[in-house]
Parts: C-alpha cells; sequence; structure tokens
C-alpha cells in the first residue's frame, strides 16, 4: 500500500515559518497542529473542570447556596460538550496528530491544510457554544444530551449550540478523514497494517466510527432546529413524530461517540504497558481484532442509554445481550495488557503509574458499565449518580488519565526535556486518591436514589455529597500540578532527554531525536521488525 | 509529475483555512440570529456575509490547489490523499442522508403506529388520541398544518428519476471522452450533464410551489412535510451544490486543466454526482412510490 518511495522533502518548506502569527495561524505541520489541539484541549479541560467545580461546590451541602438552579443546569450541560468535544477528542485529535505520522514513517499527516481548518474551526465553535451563558436567555440547560421537547423550550441559545455543534462536527470529520488518509497512504515502506503500532491502529478505528457517527449527530441537531424554527413535527407526537426517536438517533451518534473517547486510550495504553514491562505487547492481532470488534458493536447497543423510556420488550433484551457481549473484546484487552506486565521487568514511571491505574480503574468503570447493561436493575439506576460514577469512571479515569499517561510518555520526545519525575509521581498519586475519593461514593449515592442533574438533594446524602466535593475540589487542584510539570519541562528543564527516552520503548517515534525535527522523515524510516512495540509478529 | 514522483509532498502554509473558519463562525453567528428573529447586522447581512467569506474562501483555496496541481507539484501519494478525502466525505455524507432516511423509516414502522395504539402505544391511544386512525401519509392525531395532498410519484418524480439517470449515462460518457482525450466531446456531454441537473431542480422547484399553493403540503404538514421536505431538500441541496461543482468542472476542462491519466478534480465531481443519483433513487422509492 505504502507505494511512494521516499528520498526527499523536495519542498521548499523544510524550515520553520517565521513569525508567531505565521506558525501557528497558517501552519500545515502535524507538530504544530497537534501542539495546538493538545493546548487548546488543556484551556478547555480547565475550562469543563471549573464548572464541574462550580456543580461539587453547589453540591457541597444540601439545599441552595451558591447558585440558581437554572445556572446549575448551564453547567451540568455545557461541563458535558466541553469536556466531550472541547478536551478529550481534540486531546486525543492533537496526539494523533503528533504520533501518528512519527509511528508510521510518514513526513506528515496526508491532508495537511485540511488537518489545520479541523483545528482552527474548534476555537470559534467554543467561542459560539461558551457566549451562550452571557446572553439574555442564558445558555443551554436541558443536558447535554439535548432531549426534546426539553431542550426546546429554553431560550435562543439552543441556535448556536446546535451550529457549534455543527462546527465542531465539520472539524471532527475531515480530521479522521486526515488520519484514515494518513494511515493508510502515507505508511513508509515495509510498515504493513499488521506491524503498526498499536496507537495508530486504536485511532484508525476511531476515525471510522468519527466519520460514521459525526454527520448522524449533524443530522439529530439538525432536525432540532428544524423543529424549534420551521414547524417541522420530527419530535412532537401531534405531528406523527416521537421525541423517543430523537433519542435513538442521538444515541446512534452517542453510543460509537463513548468508544471514540476511548479506543484512543486503550492505543495509549498499549504502547506504554509494553515498554515499561520491557516485554512485547501480549497477543498483539488479538489487541487490534479487540479494538475492531469492540467498533462493530458499538453500533448495536445504541438503546441501552434508554431502556426506561418505553421500548417493546423485544429491543429492551436485544440491547441487554447486545451490550454485555462488548465485555467479551474488552475483557481481552484487560486480559492483554495484565498479561504483558506477567513477569515483565517493571519500573514505575508516571505514564506507567497513569497506565496501570487506568487498566484497574477503567475496568471499574467497565463493571459498573454490566451493571447497567441489565434492563431490570437499569430501572433503579437509570439517571442516577450511578450512571454519573460510571462514566466518569470510563472518562476521568479511563480517557483522561491515559491522555496525562500519553503526555507524559511522549513530553521528552515532544520537547527534548525529561519532566521532574517527583513531580509527576505527585501528580499522579493526588490525582489517583482524589479521583477515587470524588467519583466512588457516587456510586452508593446513585444506589440510594440520588437523582443526576439536581442542584438540592434529600439530606439522606449529604455526607456522601460533601466526601465527593472534596475529593472534587482536591482533584481540580491536583491538576494544576500537571500544568506546573509540563510548564517546567518545555521552558525550564535542564534535563534532556535522550533519543531512546524510555529504556524499553519500541517503535520508529524513538529513533530520531528529542525533540523530534520538524520534518520527521525526509528520508524513509528502514522498518527494523525488533523496533517494533509488538515483536510477537511473526509474519 | 516525473520528476516529483519519488518525493514526500507537503504543502505550505496556507491562510485558507483561518479565512474558512471566519466565514463559519460568521455563518453560525448570523444564521442563529437571524433565526431567533433578531434584526440588525448580526442577523441575514451576517450570515450572507459568512457565505461569501466561505465562497471567496473555496475560490482561493482550490485556485491554490489548482495552481499547485497544474504545475505538476502532486504526485501518486498526493493523488490517492485526495481520493480517500473525496471517498471518505461522501461516506459521511451517506450518513448524514441515513439520519434522515432513518427518522423516516422510524415513523413510519414505529412512531405512527404506536400513535394508533398499536403494541405498547395502546394507553396512550386510549388516553390521547382515541379518534386516530394510523396511516401513511400523515401528519398526526394533531392534524399539524391541515390537510394535504401528495405529489404523486409517477408524474414528476419519475420525470426527474430518469433525468438524474440520464445525467450519470452522460458523465460517464463525459468522462470516456476525457479519457480518450476528445475535448470537444467530452465539454459536450458534460455540459449535457449540467442541463439535465438543471432541468432537475427546474423540476424540484415547480413540484415545492406545487406542492404549497395547490397541495398545502408543507414542511409544516407533520412527519409528513418533515421527512419530504427535509430529505427532498438535503438532497436538492446537493444536487444545487453538484450542478455548480460540475459547470467549475466545465470550465476547467474547456482551459484544458486535464490530462488523459490526471483528471482527479473531474472524478471527484463524478463520484459526488453518482453519491446524489443514488441518493435519489432512496428517495423516489421511499419517499414517493412507497
Amino acid at each position: 500500500m505504502a507505494h511512494a518511495a521516499v528520498h526527499d522533502t523536495h519542498d521548499t518548506h523544510d524550515h520553520k515559518p517565521q513569525g508567531f502569527l505565521h506558525r501557528w495561524l497558517f501552519t500545515t505541520n502535524h507538530k504544530d497542529i497537534g501542539t495546538l489541539y493538545l493546548v487548546f484541549a488543556l484551556v478547555m479541560f480547565f475550562t469543563g473542570g471549573s464548572m464541574a467545580m462550580i456543580i461539587r461546590a453547589e453540591l457541597f451541602e444540601p439545599g441552595m447556596q451558591l447558585v440558581q438552579p437554572e445556572f446549575f443546569n448551564q453547567m451540568t450541560t455545557i461541563h458535558a460538550l466541553i469536556m466531550i468535544f472541547g478536551a478529550v477528542m481534540p486531546a486525543f485529535v492533537g496526539l494523533g496528530n503528533w504520533m501518528i505520522p512519527m509511528q508510521i514513517g510518514a513526513p506528515d499527516m496526508a491532508l495537511p491544510r485540511m488537518n489545520n481548518w479541523s483545528f482552527w474551526i474548534l476555537p470559534f465553535a467554543f467561542l459560539l457554544l461558551l457566549s451562550t451563558l452571557f446572553m439574555p436567555g442564558a445558555g443551554p440547560q436541558g443536558g447535554w444530551t439535548l432531549y426534546p421537547p426539553l431542550s426546546l423550550q429554553g431560550g435562543n441559545s439552543i441556535a448556536f449550540v446546535i451550529l457549534a455543534i455543527h462546527m465542531m462536527g465539520i472539524s471532527s470529520i475531515m480530521g479522521a478523514i486526515n488520519i484514515i488518509a494518513t494511515i493508510l497512504n502515507m505508511r513508509a515502506p515495509g510498515m504493513d497494517l499488521l506491524k503498526m503500532p498499536i496507537f495508530s491502529w486504536s485511532w484508525l478505528i476511531t476515525a471510522f466510527l468519527l466519520i460514521a457517527v459525526m454527520p448522524v449527530l449533524a443530522g439529530a441537531v439538525t432536525m432540532l432546529l428544524t423543529d424549534k424554527y420551521f414547524g417541522t413535527s420530527f419530535f412532537n407526537a401531534a405531528g406523527g413524530g416521537d421525541p423517543v426517536m430523537f433519542q435513538h438517533i442521538f444515541w446512534f451518534f452517542g453510543h460509537p461517540e463513548v468508544y471514540i473517547m476511548i479506543l484512543p486510550a486503550f492505543g495509549i495504553v498499549s504502547e506504554i504497558i509494553p515498554t515499561f514491562s520491557r516485554k512485547p505487547l501480549f497477543g498483539y492481532q488479538a489487541m487490534v481484532y479487540a479494538l475492531a470488534s469492540i467498533a462493530f458493536l458499538s453500533f448495536i447497543v445504541w438503546a441501552h442509554h434508554m431502556f426506561t423510556v418505553g421500548m417493546p420488550l423485544g429491543g429492551e433484551i436485544y440491547f441487554m445481550y447486545a451490550t454485555m457481549l462488548i465485555a467479551i473484546p474488552t475483557g481481552v484487552k484487560v486480559f492483554n495488557w495484565v498479561t504483558t506486565m506477567w513477569e515483565g521487568s517493571l519500573t514505575f514511571e508516571t505514564p506507567m503509574l497513569f497506565a496501570i491505574a487506568f487498566v484497574i480503574l477503567f475496568t471499574i468503570g467497565g463493571f459498573s458499565g454490566l451493571m447497567l447493561a441489565i434492563v431490570p436493575a437499569d430501572f433503579q439506576y437509570q439517571d442516577t449518580y450511578f450512571v454519573v460514577a460510571h462514566f466518569h469512571y470510563v472518562l476521568v479515569t479511563g480517557a483522561i488519565f491515559a491522555i496525562m499517561a500519553a503526555a507524559y510518555y511522549w513530553l521528552p520526545k515532544w520537547s527534548g526535556n525529561m519532566y521532574s519525575e517527583r513531580w509527576g509521581k505527585i501528580h499522579f498519586w493526588m490525582s489517583v486518591i482524589s479521583v477515587n475519593v470524588l467519583f466512588f461514593p457516587q456510586h452508593f449515592l446513585g444506589l440510594a436514589g440520588m437523582p443526576r442533574r439536581i442542584p438540592d438533594y434529600n439530606i439522606a446524602f449529604a455526607d456522601f455529597n460533601m466526601i465527593s466535593s472534596i475529593g472534587g475540589f482536591w482533584f481540580g487542584a491536583s491538576q494544576l500540578l500537571f500544568v506546573g510539570v509540563i510548564v517546567h519541562a518545555v521552558f525550564f528543564s535542564k534535563n534532556r532527554a535522550t533519543m531512546q527516552v524510555w529504556e524499553g520503548a519500541r517503535g520508529l517515534e524513538w529513533t530520531v531525536p528529542s525533540p523530534a525535527p520538524y520534518h520527521t522523515f525526509s528520508v524513509p524510516p528502514v522498518i527494523d521488525d525488533s523496533m517494533l512495540a509488538h515483536g510477537d509478529v511473526t509474519h | 509529475m516525473a520528476q516529483t514522483h519519488d518525493a514526500y509532498y507537503v504543502p505550505h502554509g496556507s491562510h485558507w483555512p483561518i479565512v474558512g473558519s471566519l466565514g463559519l463562525f460568521s455563518t453560525a453567528i448570523g444564521a442563529a440570529n437571524w433565526m431567533n428573529g433578531g434584526s440588525g447586522l448580526t442577523t441575514s447581512p451576517l450570515f450572507f456575509l459568512g457565505l461569501a467569506i466561505i465562497a471567496f474562501m473555496m475560490f482561493g483555496w482550490f485556485g491554490t490547489v489548482i495552481r499547485e496541481s497544474v504545475a505538476g507539484n502532486y504526485n501518486k501519494q498526493v493523488d490517492v490523499s485526495f481520493r480517500m478525502g473525496m471517498m471518505w466525505f461522501i461516506f459521511s455524507e451517506v450518513m448524514f442522508f441515513g439520519a434522515f432516511f432513518g427518522a423516516l423509516f422510524y415513523a413510519r414502522m414505529f412512531s405512527v403506529p404506536w400513535i394508533g395504539g398499536e403494541g405498547h402505544g395502546a394507553l396512550t391511544n386510549y388516553y390521547l388520541w382515541q379518534d386516530y386512525m394510523p396511516s401513511w401519509p400523515t401528519n398526526g392525531p394533531g392534524n399539524i398544518g391541515g390537510n394535504f395532498e401528495t405529489i404523486p410519484a409517477w408524474h414528476l418524480p419519475l420525470v426527474n428519476t430518469l433525468l438524474l439517470l440520464s445525467s450519470g449515462v452522460t458523465i460517464t460518457f463525459a468522462h470516456h471522452a476525457l479519457r480518450a482525450g476528445y475535448r470537444r466531446a467530452l465539454l459536450v456531454w458534460l455540459a449535457a450533464t449540467i442541463a439535465l441537473g438543471a432541468a432537475f431542480l427546474y423540476f424540484q422547484a415547480t413540484e415545492y410551489m406545487e406542492a404549497y399553493h395547490q397541495l398545502n403540503l408543507t414542511l409544516g404538514s407533520g412527519i409528513y412535510g418533515s421527512t419530504f421536505f427535509m430529505l427532498t431538500g438535503f438532497h436538492g441541496a446537493h444536487v444545487t451544490l453538484g450542478t455548480i461543482m460540475l459547470t467549475v468542472m466545465w470550465f476547467r476542462c474547456a482551459k484544458g486543466h486535464f490530462t488523459k491519466d490526471n483528471h482527479f478534480g473531474f472524478e471527484a465531481v463524478a463520484w459526488y454526482w453518482h453519491f446524489v443519483d443514488v441518493v435519489w433513487l432512496g428517495l423516489f422509492v421511499f419517499v414517493y412510490v412507497l
């Protein structure tokens, strides 16, 4: 497939462009664009995070103390939209931008200018979204899922939110097209698909999910828009439509979306664990097939988000069993991560600590997911804090921990400097303890019946809420350490990284200098099988 | 092309993406304010300004790419990347239409029968809409938008089907002419395709006029009107875009931008045209006939 023999970057653009604006606004360089994505994601992480702090502050005690209920509802809605579309997804795209060309031996992404546009749509989209907070009718309050009729009964902001989502969708689709074209077309000679590093694999599969479902989200929100402004009846039963239909279309997007936010995390962890276990990844091919199976299953399980909405019994039973099937390929992955560590010669640098925490805590999130998949039990859990605990375990200790692991793992390659291992470890231990203080009690709250998205609650829930809030403030404050470690490593660290960086690291990215040169591969890299992260590939 | 064949090609930086973002941003703000019934410069003027900026960006961006391509900067690998980009873009469009077809099927298969009391909808029907007899087409138990009639499938829609199917043939003739190096035949067949597309749009507009003025079938005619106009409307928008793209290709062919072996711009538009053709077949069957 990778047919172009590579000799040189015969272009007039071997050097970094001069001038700050010129470099960052007009760039076609995958590393610059990756950096933009990552910085943007970090800014959004703190923006969404401060909203979470407001939520936890209000929930610190029962009763209404800090904010109005309307504002609380805006916080829960926008916190989710920002964290999903502004923090987790851009962070993964940023990591993909940086690492995929380096891992597959390409000079850059396949469509570099479109890559620039994919990024530069995002700041405008989030400006549009955040501006609704300051509008006379206030921001969206109906939850990030935008269920009608509630979402259409608010103020004018819904039009801005929907158009912001359209812009995010355009950005995501172009980003995904770029990643598919890059991986399928730009691999260096000899980089067969089944020799490709697993992070690139995870992104290839994620990109297919994105292309398949972001347009469906666009369709769903377009129907919302026309129902509100142009008199259509898609979600109006009096006109023959059905509000539940929105939920079906939305979750046809929404369920693959949750895998969009976790498959690249699987890829990251599958890179890090072999490095610090000094062993090849156990069952490389099984890992690839498990990723593909999870991606396929993600398309046929969506209605488990809506068990209580009133579906025919046959539908409930089908979606329950189909959902449980996902545990099989996911179990394969967890088994293989553990088996990779088995009898390995382990060291516990910060990326490895985050990766191990990922394996354990993501699995807890997976188990609570299995509980939610059981229809009769879900009638009890639906819309309680149990759900909140579940998806924060998979998204915070899953996706975000993996992103942080990746940041520590590849930061020396990006910046050329080692971060402070001491402060990285402090950041890890603060995060991993506080995040459990934050989210673990929410399981109990949910099982006891505390509903989500409510600013006030029964006094019976007071203790666990206070513990959770303390964990929340602690976790939030701990993330300042993350910024500190990064800023120190990039700008102040005197500890230069070697080319290899990590003793056990394998893969093309470790064969180039640290920091990686502006154009990584001007000559075709030689694909040496022993350098790949998964030496058990025998063919 | 030959001398750069073995090299990676990384294009230089470009200001067009940020221009496009500003265009999208203006369009979105203008549209949202306009829909919310605002007045002043930040409503429709901003919306149209945004569209103008996007059009300007497209001229500029495509112009840059065309100049680079004609100058022979691109190699085989760039060509394959472009092909993959177009292919997966079309796939994303298919999924977009899929959402609306899904809404149509869901309404017909589930929500309308349930409102009529089928299956677990029995109580809803009993308490809310006892008199409602589910059928298709319908504007629901609320008779939203008032009584309406539908467009008969075997008149204008059939003509439109034949027009689009023929245009699929003519563009293939044009492509063969291009590959054989007959520019004159190429231009004639391409012009025929454009004419067929324009005729389709004319008839579609006629049909909409008839629906609104004589049949009382509007976007507000319950779920039937919603699915009918959103599906055919988005399709019509895509045909419009496709016709504009074909027209651009006609001028590019006339200027001799394409060679027998290197004419991806043309092929991309042909793919796109076949895509709107196939979507129409789905519409004809599921919206008009059945």
